[in-house]
């Protein structure tokens, strides 16, 4: 079959250039041929996504920018100007998405709580920042963070027991106590005691700095809307309900306790068990009749309280997988260096069953946010309530496409992002795992 | 403590309460009782609380008149009926939409999943936008977009507008899409279709011996049967049988558009079609990422050792692939059902009427709150360990595989 025009040439051996490979071989003619025109139902397949991404991109893009209103007065005139999109809505309505009733001479006070928890997440996050300051950053997330962000979303927070003198009188006692019983662990070099009499002092400064409320104005509760409800509602029940879920997970596999170990095992059980909205009615319409009478929690604490028993729930389960992951070995050489109990957690199982589980926390942190709307069902006015509110608005009435595409925007960019990071902390961990 | 103690340097003491297992009857004592103490005081407030407020409690509530309409039920059920029968109605809403949505989000998913490796760049990519953008929207944003969506002005006609002349015409003749809903023609209701039923689970335990016997008889004389298409036939016939007997009713029900209401035939509420849509189309993006992960789990050198000793791409896909990859699969697509089961009960925000919209309406107008929660939650722990044990069944199933 050699056709005689075809040019041959020897080479010496080892001489033979590189030679190119045919056009349909290399480059985008081949990327075409194998990822698209393989064979005739991928070609199919390629000429009806065109054919969808004809028909549905150019009207949808048209709707979202090209025909779009970005400024108005109202519905009215937003149709009166363009077909598209009424982003004229979003824009005279931002400030009530982002922050709802809060007082609008105090978005400063929302702003600096997110401005220090992005810039302490970022150092947190960051790999190569230095792991002392990582510590520092953490502890100051933990002791420091939450009561000066009450502090300025809030302001002043009354407790009874404050006020009174007996309540004063109990304060001090605990607290001089504390000073007592810190001092002699320091003296006696004793870890135990002297870390009760710190964690007294700590309850007390705390209450007397959450009491002081760094002098603001106070803002009740109900004020909370918007993006900021939203966030609020996720970062307390995603913080609070990891180390209570990490206590509901080493509970569960308390075998030497069973009574601990059936009542973790019951919790666990019945709050994945059930939807989140049951729990939000049981802590919404429950709580109330559980409290004695003439004390009541607001609906925003309520929810709070709901949301955070449901994902401990779901927590527990999680970090059961990473302490599941750790050998036997490794609890056993904990006890054998002479750990007990809680140091052996802390020190070796807990940094490795922690490692592991990163990506299902990141997942359960995107659940959470996400599933922080279902608080709009029972009418407070996180950020997709504010929307639904927002079009009912006789000024902004049937703008409903447009509400409800920023709000599903400000959801997917949080959760697409923490999707993101959780799928590199994969890759990173996988590539640890490795060597 | 016990540190401290010895820290302190207190003499020898007695040396049972250094000895572990004592320590943990003193504690589970100790959590216990705090347990107890919390509950008892709990419920001593909500007793106190609810005698102020003139609340009955227990459960004889449930025997008296609703007095309120449900939209939709698959049993007889007016506002006369009794509480019970509005929280039964309200249950078999939520299992209509969880079973429908559950078939429906495991073949879109399985679909998806499997596009998503897709040779084909496009293919891939535009369902990896399908996956990516819909997991990360909060479903109820989901459900509230559909339930606009449908009866919004913009896009459907209402019924009236078929009966104008060159108004919008229905699809196959009798299937109406409208703003109030679909109406579809339905077989009416005969004994004939029950006789269908039951030649049809004939049919399956006969198609399940078939498979048996063909199993067995290839395991010892290495004779093939094609099992696969005779149990088609077996669960055809057997179908087809029960309903000639019983009858063959034939007789179809079709919509007839009033001009103030819709009679006959079948109608999906849009509430309904929100709510599954909503569901399924959600949990459709997470099954989509556990097929694909779980196919992407079975080891490259299965599939070649497939090739190798020569069988057919479908049959690797069958024999090889596919009971390695579902080990996988079974336990996430378990949650998966149960969440999109449990989300269910987000039909309260468009007013689809299951069992949490309807016993939020027990709880308001009757005040007892307690009790219908209660219920709510021993009713979706019920089907939650349902469909636990069944999955858990099915996953030991398949794990019995291995070797």
């Amino acid at each position: 079959m050699m056709d005689a025009k075809v040019p041959t040439q020897t080479y010496p051996v080892g001489q033979h250039p590189q030679l190119k490979p045919p056009p349909t071989e290399r480059g985008i003619i081949k990327w075409l041929r194998e990822r698209l025109l393989n064979s005739w139902y991928n070609t199919l397949g390629t000429l009806l996504v065109l054919y969808l991404a004809y028909v549905g991109i150019p009207p949808l893009l048209d709707w979202l920018f090209f025909d779009a209103v970005w400024e108005a007065k109202n519905n009215k005139d937003c149709w009166a100007q363009g077909k598209g999109a009424c982003w004229g809505f979003i824009s005279k309505r931002f400030l009530f998405f982002m922050y709802g009733f809060y007082d609008s001479e105090s978005y400063w006070r929302p702003n600096i709580v997110g401005a220090v928890l992005v810039a302490t997440g970022i150092l947190v996050v960051f790999p190569r920042t230095p792991a002392i300051w990582k510590r520092y950053t953490v502890m100051f997330l933990i002791f420091v963070f939450p009561w000066v962000a009450l502090g300025l979303l809030v302001g002043p927070v009354r407790f009874t027991s404050w006020d009174s003198t007996s309540g004063q009188i109990t304060n001090a006692l605990i607290f001089s106590g504390g000073v007592l019983l810190a001092w002699r662990g320091y003296k006696t070099n004793n870890a135990m005691t002297r870390l009760l009499g710190l964690s007294l002092i700590y309850i007390i400064l705390v209450m007397a700095f959450v009491t002081w409320g760094l002098g603001l104005k106070e803002q009740p509760s109900r004020s909370f809307g918007g993006l900021l409800l939203t966030l609020v509602l996720a970062v307390t029940s995603i913080s609070v309900s990891l180390p209570l879920g990490i206590m509901l997970a080493l509970g569960r596999r308390a075998d030497g306790l069973p009574v601990l170990k059936y009542f973790c095992i019951g919790v666990i059980e019945l709050f994945r068990a059930v939807p989140l909205i049951t729990v939000l009615f049981m802590a919404v319409f429950m709580i109330p009749l559980f409290l004695p009478q003439g004390m009541s929690f607001d609906d925003v604490i309520s929810a709070l309280i709901g949301m955070i028993i449901f994902n401990s729930a779901y927590m527990a389960e999680v970090v059961r997988g990473g302490l599941q992951a750790i050998p036997r070995g490794q609890y056993e050489a904990g006890d054998s260096i002479g750990l007990n109990f809680f140091s052996s957690m802390r020190l070796v199982v807990m940094p490795q069953a922690l490692k592991i589980v990163i990506p299902g926390i990141v997942s359960m942190f995107i659940a959470i946010f996400k599933d922080s709307s279902l608080v709009s069902i029972i009418g407070l006015f996180d950020i997709l309530n504010v929307a639904k509110t927002s079009i009912t608005d006789t000024k902004w009435i049937g703008l409903e496409w447009e509400g409800y595409a920023f709000v599903a925007l400000v959801f997917w960019i949080f959760c697409f992002s923490m999707s993101r990071y959780s799928q590199w902390l994969e890759r990173q961990l996988d590539r640890e795992h490795r060597n | 403590m016990v540190d401290a103690a010895v820290g302190a340097g207190v003499p020898k003491r007695a040396r049972s309460i250094y000895d572990k297992e004592v320590q943990g009857v003193v504690w589970q004592v100790v959590v216990l009782a705090i347990v107890a103490g919390v509950v008892y005081y709990l419920y001593s407030n909500m007793v106190a609380n609810q005698a102020r407020q003139n609340i009955t409690t227990g459960f004889d509530y449930l025997g008296r008149e609703a007095g309120f309409g449900i939209g939709e039920s698959w049993t007889t059920y007016s506002p006369a009926s009794t509480y019970a029968q509005a929280v039964f109605v309200g249950f078999l809403n939520t299992l209509a939409v969880a079973i429908v949505g559950v078939v429906l989000a495991t073949f879109i998913g399985i679909s998806v999943g499997i596009a998503l490796l897709s040779r084909n760049w496009l293919v891939a990519k535009l369902m990896s936008v399908y996956v990516n953008l819909l997991r990360n929207i909060p479903v109820l944003l989901q459900i509230i977009f559909w339930h606009t969506l449908i009866t919004s002005e913009r896009f459907l006609p209402i019924p009236r507008e078929f009966l104008v002349e060159n108004g919008p015409q229905p699809l196959l003749g009798s299937v109406y899409f409208t703003r109030r809903g679909i109406f579809m023609p339905i077989f009416e209701g005969h004994i004939g279709w029950l006789g269908a039923l039951v030649g049809l689970i004939v049919g399956i335990i006969g198609a399940w011996l078939l498979a048996r016997w063909a199993k067995r008889r290839m395991d010892d004389t290495g004779q093939q049967f094609p099992a696969f298409w005779a149990g088609i036939g077996v669960l055809a016939m057997c179908t087809f049988v029960g309903w000639i007997v019983m009858g063959a009713p034939t007789t179809v029900s079709y919509p007839s558009i009033g001009r103030f209401r819709v009679s006959g035939g079948m109608t999906m509420t849009p509430e309904f079609l929100a709510l599954l849509l909503g569901l399924t189309v959600y949990t459709s993006a997470f099954i989509a990422d556990i097929v694909r992960s779980g196919i992407l789990s079975v080891p490259k050198g299965q599939i070649e050792a497939g090739r190798a000793i020569g069988l057919k791409e479908s049959v690797i896909m069958r024999k090889v692939i596919l009971p390695q990859a579902l080990r996988v699969i079974i336990p996430p697509l378990t949650s998966q059902y149960l969440n999109l089961t449990k989300n269910s009960s987000l039909a309260v925000a468009v007013g689809y009427p299951e069992l949490v919209s309807i016993s939020n309406t027990t709880l308001s107008q009757t005040g007892q709150a307690p009790e219908a929660i209660l219920i709510m939650m021993i009713v979706y722990l019920a089907i939650s360990i349902t469909t636990s044990l069944l999955m858990n069944w099915y996953n030991a199933r398949i794990q019995l595989v291995e070797r």
